[in-house]
Order: C-alpha cells, then sequence, then structure tokens
C-alpha cells in the first residue's frame, strides 16, 4: 500500500514510516498542511495519516477540502485531542477514523489495514466464515467442524467483528469502540477476559486456535497455515 | 429556583415593612410636634385677648370702682347681645358668688380656685343643650367681687379637630405610601441582587465568560457587580493561566514521553530475537503507557472541570448503559468468583456524554471488583427517584473509614500509603468531575460491610 503522512512532527512522522514500511507499506511524508493538500490531490494513495494541528492548513480544513473535491481515500486522523467533542468534529469534517496521541504504532497500523479493507463488505453478507468456524448472520447460529456452539449477544458481537477482519490485527481499542459501543479507558484487562472466554467457546476443544493473540497489539483471527 | 425566589420575597416584604414603619413614626412625631406647637400658639393667642379685655376692665375699676366696672361690663354684654355674637363672657359676683353683671347665669361649677386661668363647659342654648368649651380667667377683687372674663373658644377647638383630622387622613396615605414606595426600592434592590445571582449560577454551571450586567445607576449595587466582574475577569484569567499550563503539559512533557515509547517500541521490534531485551523493553514500554495514561487521565479531568466537554450532551440512555456495564465487568468478576447483581429500573434517559458517564461507572464498578473478596457479592443498581438518577455500586470490601471519605477524591490520593498496588489514584477524581459536569453528585458510604457509591445524576442534565 501507498500511504500519505502529512505530520509536522518530523520524529513522529519517520517513526511511523520505520514501522510502516517494516510491515511492507510505502509512505511519503509532508510535513505542511498546503504540501499534504497538494500532494494528495497529485498522487494515488490507498490511505492518509493525517494530524490535526498542523502549519498552513489544519487537518480538519485538508480533509473537507479533500471530500468537497470528491476524494473519498480513506483518511485516519491524529490528534492530542481526544475528547470524543474532538472526535465526533473529526469524523464530520470527513475523518474516517480517530486515533488520539499519544498511540501504539500497533494500534495505528491495524486500523490503518482496517480502513483499507472496508470497501470489500460493500454486498450485505449472510455468512461469515474463517477455517471450519462458519457464522450465519441470519440464523444467528456459530458452528465449527459442523458442532453447534452458542454464544450470549455479545459474544456473538465480539466473534462477528473479528471474523469480519479476521487475518487482520485487531486492537482492544478497536473492540471497545466496535463490540461495545463506548470510547473509554478500562484500567483493568478485562477485554482479554471476554476474549479467553470466547476462546474457550471456539478454540478449547479443538486441534488448531483460530483466536490468536498478537504480543504488544491485540488480536488476530485467522486460519492456522499448517 | 422556586424557593430562592420566595425568599427574595420575603426579603422585599420585610425590607418594606421596615422602610414604611420607620417612615411613619417619623412622621407620626412630626405631626404630634406640629400639632403641639399650633394648640398651644392658638391658646397663647386667646389667653393674650383675654388678659387685654382684662387690662381695660382694670383700668376702669381703677377710676369708677366696681360700680364703674359693672357699668362698662352690662355696656359690653347688650353690645355684643345687639350684634348677635355670644364670643365673650362675662360674669361678676360677690364673694358669695352671687351674680350682679355678665352674660353668665352663674358661676361656673369647675372653677373652684381664687383666681387663675380656667376651663369649662359653657351652656349656649338651654333648649338644645349645645355645650362649648370656655376659656376664662378669674379675679378675686379684694375679698368681695368675684371677676370672670372668658372667650367661648368653639372655633379653636374646631380648628384643633380639624388639624387632628387632617394629621389622621394624613397618617393614614404616608402609610400606603410609604409601603408602597418601600415595595418599590426593596424590589428595585432584590432585582439587582437577583440579577447578581443569575450570574453566579450560569457561571457555577460553567459558564466562565458571563459577567454581572451593570445599569447606569452607578450606585452601590453597581459597585458590588463591578467588584464581582474584576474578580471573575481576574478568575478567568487565572484559569486561562492553568488551561495553557496544562496544554503545555500535554505538548512539552507527554510529547517527548510519547517519542521514548515509539523509540522503545522500534527497539523490540528490532531485538526480536533476542528474548532478554525483548522482555526488558516490554516492561520499559508498559512504565511509559502507565506514565502517559495517569498524564491523559490528569489532562482529561482537568479538560472535564474545565466544562469544555458539557456543549456535546445529548440523550443518554440510562438504564441500557448501566446494564451495558455491568455485562462488561460480569466476566471479570466470574475470573475473580465473585457475583455481580444487577437491579436497573427500565426505561430511564438523562442529558450527558454518554462515554463519561460509562467511565466514572467502569472506574466505580472496577474498583468494586479491586478490593472485594471472592466468593462477595456486589451489587450494581440504578433507579429513578424524583428529578435525578441513583446508581449505586455496593460491594463487601474493606470499604473506606469516614475520615478519609472525602479525601479519596482528590488526585493521587490512595488508602494504600505504601502505593504498592496498581492504579494511578485518579479514578475517583475522575468520577467526580465527571459527575459533577452533570449536575450530580457521589456519595460514600458504609455497606456494613464494605463501600456503598451512590451516584446521582439529574436526569435533565445540568
Amino acid at each position: 500500500m501507498r500511504i500519505l503522512i502529512i505530520e509536522d512532527d518530523a520524529a513522529t512522522a519517520a517513526y511511523i514510516k520505520k514501522g510502516l514500511g517494516e510491515a511492507g507499506h510505502a509512505a511519503d511524508i509532508a510535513t505542511r498542511g498546503d504540501d499534504g493538500l497538494h500532494l494528495a490531490r497529485e498522487e494515488n494513495y490507498h490511505a492518509l495519516i493525517i494530524d490535526r494541528m498542523l502549519p498552513q492548513l489544519d487537518g480538519l480544513s485538508l480533509i473537507a477540502k479533500l471530500r468537497a473535491a470528491g476524494d473519498k481515500t480513506p483518511a485516519l486522523i491524529l490528534s492530542a485531542l481526544g475528547e470524543v467533542g474532538e472526535r465526533v468534529a473529526g469524523l464530520r469534517a470527513g475523518g474516517d477514523d480517530y486515533l488520539p496521541k499519544p498511540f501504539a504504532f500497533s494500534e495505528l497500523l491495524a486500523r490503518i489495514e482496517a480502513l483499507t479493507r472496508r470497501p470489500t463488505a460493500a454486498a450485505p453478507q449472510t455468512k461469515l466464515t474463517v477455517g471450519d468456524l462458519e457464522m450465519d448472520l441470519l440464523a444467528r447460529a456459530v458452528t465449527r467442524g459442523g458442532k453447534n456452539i452458542a454464544l450470549q449477544p455479545r459474544e456473538f458481537r465480539l466473534l462477528e467483528y473479528l471474523m469480519r477482519h479476521s487475518n487482520q490485527v485487531v486492537t482492544r481499542t478497536m473492540l471497545l469502540e466496535n463490540v461495545w459501543d463506548y470510547h473509554f479507558d478500562p484500567q483493568t484487562n478485562v477485554i482479554d477476559v471476554h476474549i479467553s472466554r470466547l476462546r474457550g467457546k471456539i478454540d478449547k476443544h479443538f486441534d488448531a486456535p483460530l483466536l490468536n493473540t498478537v504480543r504488544g497489539a491485540g488480536y488476530m483471527l485467522r486460519e492456522q497455515q499448517v | 429556583m422556586n424557593n430562592k425566589f420566595k425568599f427574595f420575597r420575603r426579603y422585599t416584604a420585610r425590607l418594606a415593612l421596615l422602610y414604611a414603619l420607620i417612615f411613619c413614626a417619623s412622621t407620626l412625631f412630626l405631626f404630634l410636634f406640629f400639632y403641639h406647637f399650633t394648640a398651644s400658639a392658638m391658646t397663647a393667642q386667646v389667653d393674650a385677648t383675654i388678659d387685654n379685655e382684662i387690662n381695660l376692665l382694670a383700668a376702669r375699676y381703677e377710676r369708677g370702682g366696681v360700680e364703674g366696672m359693672a357699668q362698662l361690663i352690662a355696656a359690653r354684654v347688650r353690645r355684643q347681645q345687639a350684634q348677635a355674637t355670644g364670643e365673650w363672657i362675662y360674669l361678676l359676683t360677690t364673694a358669695a358668688f352671687r351674680p350682679l353683671v355678665g352674660n353668665l347665669n352663674q358661676w361656673p361649677r369647675s372653677a373652684t380656685a381664687d383666681a387663675g386661668r380656667i376651663e369649662f363647659d359653657l351652656l349656649v342654648d338651654s333648649n338644645s343643650g349645645e355645650r362649648h368649651l370656655a376659656r376664662a380667667r378669674i379675679f378675686d377683687l379684694r375679698g368681695n367681687y368675684r371677676l370672670l372674663v372668658g372667650q367661648d373658644v368653639k372655633q379653636l377647638t374646631e380648628a384643633k379637630r380639624r388639624i387632628v383630622q387632617a394629621l389622621t387622613w394624613g397618617s393614614a396615605i404616608m402609610l400606603v405610601l410609604a409601603f408602597a414606595g418601600g415595595s418599590v426600592m426593596s424590589r428595585r434592590a432584590v432585582r439587582k441582587i437577583e440579577r447578581i445571582n443569575q450570574t453566579a449560577r450560569s457561571i457555577m454551571s460553567g459558564d466562565l465568560s458571563r459577567r454581572v450586567p451593570l445599569t447606569s445607576d452607578q450606585d452601590d449595587f453597581d459597585q458590588v457587580a463591578e467588584n464581582l466582574n474584576r474578580m471573575l475577569d481576574r478568575i478567568q484569567r487565572l484559569m486561562e493561566d492553568i488551561r495553557r499550563v496544562s496544554d503545555n503539559i500535554a505538548h512539552d512533557l507527554r510529547t517527548p514521553l510519547a517519542r521514548l515509547r515509539q523509540r522503545l517500541e522500534q527497539a523490540r521490534r528490532d531485538s526480536e530475537s533476542d528474548s532478554d531485551s525483548a522482555g526488558h523493553l516490554e516492561h520499559a514500554i508498559r512504565e511509559a503507557d502507565s506514565l502517559l495514561s495517569t498524564f491523559n487521565a490528569l489532562l482529561r479531568i482537568a479538560r472535564i472541570e474545565a466544562g469544555q466537554v458539557a456543549s456535546e450532551f445529548t440523550v443518554v440512555d440510562v438504564s441500557g448503559l448501566v446494564r451495558d456495564a455491568a455485562e462488561f465487568y460480569e466476566p471479570l468478576a466470574e475470573e475473580k468468583r465473585q457475583v455481580l447483581e444487577t437491579a436497573v429500573e427500565p426505561g430511564v434517559e438523562a442529558r450527558g456524554d454518554r462515554d463519561l458517564m460509562f467511565q466514572a461507572l467502569a472506574n466505580v464498578i472496577e474498583n468494586a471488583l479491586k478490593y472485594a473478596p471472592p466468593q462477595s457479592v456486589i451489587r450494581v443498581s440504578m433507579a429513578r427517584l424524583r428529578a435525578d438518577a441513583v446508581l449505586t455500586v455496593a460491594d463487601h470490601g474493606p470499604g473506606i473509614p469516614p475520615e478519609l471519605r472525602e479525601r479519596v477524591f482528590r488526585r493521587f490520593f490512595r488508602l494504600d500509603q505504601s502505593r504498592s498496588s496498581s492504579g494511578n489514584g485518579l479514578g475517583l477524581s475522575l468520577v467526580q468531575a465527571a459527575v459533577e459536569l452533570h449536575g450530580g453528585t457521589v456519595e460514600l458510604e458504609d455497606n456494613h460491610p464494605g463501600l456503598k457509591v451512590i451516584i446521582q445524576l439529574p436526569l435533565g442534565g445540568n
């Protein structure tokens, strides 16, 4: 993927670029808002990472200008302003995701990858499959290897989100925001407990675990490559 | 609001009454003084006229003796009868009070003294029985005769009566005017106080830019208002300074911390093979994360307390939110072999910030889960009580001694003085800031044993 980083702090920009490079993505850096807008218009990027406070042109105006011109490139807003109100302002301006600073790189990467994959779910799906795990969205039933698995409604939503983002790293914050729909900071490992409960239901009596922990980042649901 | 108004109404009435009473008392005093002065001046006038007549009679007595004086008296009485005026009264008697000459039939019974001024009832018309007050002076003429010279003071009495009447009416009108004037004056004053009060209320609810409006009167209230406004300017300036400092903390301290974290993460990625240093780096990243989360919590509390979040209030399904929170923490409770019980009244809604409410409740539930022993019950409940939603989280943990219950809301205060347990000492500060932003209260009570946290949120927001 080609990604444009619009960020005035050189250290942060370099850090993101290096991390993206390690994950196999190419990145360009713009340090000013107007330069960023120019680059985003001229070049063809898969995703934009935009800081809110930029010289010359602030991040929100930049996105608004792109969207007004019909450019739908997924944009992730990075900002030290993390309050809900600010987040709402960012999403209203046309941002696709909002990540408060400071952030863990794994979180940023997971979100960028989730953003660029989103359009595939254009046709309504009735069935999700990961390996021998199947989810029927209409009957709200889950089977693995043909065996029925009984799930609580919230466990079902958790698994659905993981299945929709299979083979992708999903962070704890992403789960909180998308499965529970609250933006807040739990001081405990409660998300891990939810995951281990789910793991107990879908992985316990099977040989190949599907729900994997990605150290320092989050979780990934994927079929084991043998 | 209503109670405050009642107080002001009462205060207005009291002020008006006091004003009217003081005004009436001084007016009454003035009236009494005026009456007394006028009445005695009029009486003195009558006395002087009588003295004048007596001097005339005395002069005739010197020249013509008793006979001469009697002739003069008779002449005067005749003339008065001819003119049909009955103003003057004369009577000359013997020492034994036998009338000799004059227009009075007998010596007045009340006039027992030998000499001096007297007042008596004068029978003017024996048919109708009409009586007037008369004022006279009596003399003892060398033991043989007695002389009485006086005047019918009907007009004087009438004048006095009129004055009293006028003053009575005057007082009544004055009382009404004074009370009306008092009400107007005090209501004006109270209105000015209420204006100051209103400003104070909107400032307390977070709008620090409000100022007390000034009038052109330049009175004491305006001076109070001006001083208040100046004080508010200063407070606002100080608050802005503090905010600037916290923003600087956010940028100048948080940014290098974030970079430190970035480098650590980078180093960990680079040293994937060396598991020893990866472990150290993992640990260092966790330390950086905990520092960052403390910074974030502090900044968040500061922003909430500055009331910057209140503009994003929406209608929140409190019942759903409490159920979500309980459901969210239920697996954690199960893992710690605790029982999380819920009792939630359905359909309760309130205005507020949904994420912040959830965060506050999450902090309280996390505390309960952290301190309550295994096998114990943690009860989360929510019910509507009048205009509030009351959220309660009750555990059977060690609780908090009563004398420390106020202090646990302070930033960085921790019951565990050794600070060996996890947590940054900001959880309850955030709860309090969030609840107060919504115009609610947090209280801690004894759960016999354990702790009961009671959060009251007004349904209408603030």
